[in-house]
């Protein structure tokens, strides 16, 4: 699925990085450290996350994410909303907590 | 006296860092703000804390070794030392528990090592900007152990911070102090933790964020020994 599916589907607002929403998700990973997330999370993965600083976005890049998605209305920060357009990453915004994104994923059997 | 500072300054080591801050830049900008004491607090290095010390020390501005610890619990820490040596034994227990991350200049930003003329020396090779794998427990144990100063970093943030990430200041640790960032209200931390001394540095990554002549401590000299003894003081 593309990031572009996934924003139709589930109804998210894309906030940033826009122009690589045809990225092709391959699977998903959830964790707000970034340390943790950075030595786990694999290449492809939509993430899913509350930190929407600028780290995020040199992690999401370093391990070639498809897409960030920050939730329960987490904000990305200003310095971070220049870098995922710089670095094309796309970062989407919905107000479900992590768990209960995930399970609206399932739910729906997107991923 | 008043004794005004800022201890929390990064250099070009920081992959974060601006290039431009330098020993000899950070050193004339301190001086050009009127500051008396400034610290070089690097993530998780002191590897720049030497040439810095050595352009202070020609210059007149008295310049503090420390760095800035990030722990398992993903928030930062200022760790400052009485002198090289402390500095380096704490950077190699944190060296010795960090992930081994090559640095990706062009995602994270250079890591250059400096020389007292501004040169480059060397390039660190490990991305520093990265927790370790110490507890914020094992951390404030090592710093204290050999009689340096620990606190909590820039506890206004929404990342980074022991309050974001902890959600509290644990009772178990004892902080003497608490460090708050360029933005906060002085005042309103100084109410709120009135039994911590609230320490306003400006976590300059860029030349003009370095502090203006503004927060101060009260101190008998300006030297390592008397500014400790009064951070250590206010609890």
């Amino acid at each position: 699925m593309t990031v572009k599916e996934l924003i139709e589907e589930m109804k998210l607002e894309i906030v940033a990085g826009e122009e690589n929403i045809d990225n092709v998700i391959k699977g998903g990973y959830v964790g707000d450290l970034l340390s943790f997330v950075m030595s786990h999370a694999k290449e492809g993965n939509l993430w899913i996350t509350i930190q929407g600083h600028i780290n995020s976005i040199a992690v999401a890049t370093l391990l070639g994410m498809s897409a960030i998605v920050l939730t329960e209305g987490s904000v990305l920060t200003e310095d971070a909303h220049k870098k995922a357009n710089d670095e094309g990453i796309p970062v989407l915004s919905t107000n479900l907590s992590s768990f209960d994104f995930i399970c609206k994923l399932s739910s729906k059997g997107i991923l | 006296m008043k004794i005004f500072y800022d201890f929390h300054i990064h250099t070009a080591l920081s992959p974060c860092g601006d290039q431009l801050m330098s020993p000899n830049n950070i050193v004339n900008m301190a001086m050009l703000n009127q500051l008396d004491v400034i610290a070089i607090t690097d993530h998780n290095t002191c590897k720049n804390c030497e040439a810095v010390m050595k352009v202070g020390e020609e210059k007149g501005l008295l310049v503090i070794p420390g760095i800035e610890i990030e722990c398992m619990e993903e928030f930062h820490l200022i760790a400052l030392f009485h002198d090289l040596k402390e500095a380096k034994y704490i950077e190699d227990i944190l060296r010795n528990h960090m992930p081994n991350i090559e640095n990706r200049a062009d995602i994270f930003g250079e890591q250059h090592i400096l020389g007292e003329n501004d040169e480059v020396i060397g390039e660190e090779k490990q991305l520093l900007l990265t927790a370790t794998l110490l507890s914020v427990y094992a951390i404030v144990e090592k710093v204290k152990e050999i009689g340096a100063i620990i606190y909590p970093a820039h506890i206004d943030r929404s990342s980074y911070s022991i309050i974001s990430n902890l959600g509290f200041l644990p009772e178990d640790i004892s902080f003497t102090a608490l460090e708050v960032s360029n933005n906060a209200n002085l005042e309103s931390y100084i109410q709120k933790y009135p039994e911590h001394l609230i320490i306003k540095s400006s976590d300059a990554h860029y030349l003009q964020d370095i502090a203006e002549r503004e927060s101060y401590i009260l101190a008998d000299t300006v030297s390592i020994e008397d500014i400790f003894r009064c951070i250590n003081a206010t609890s």
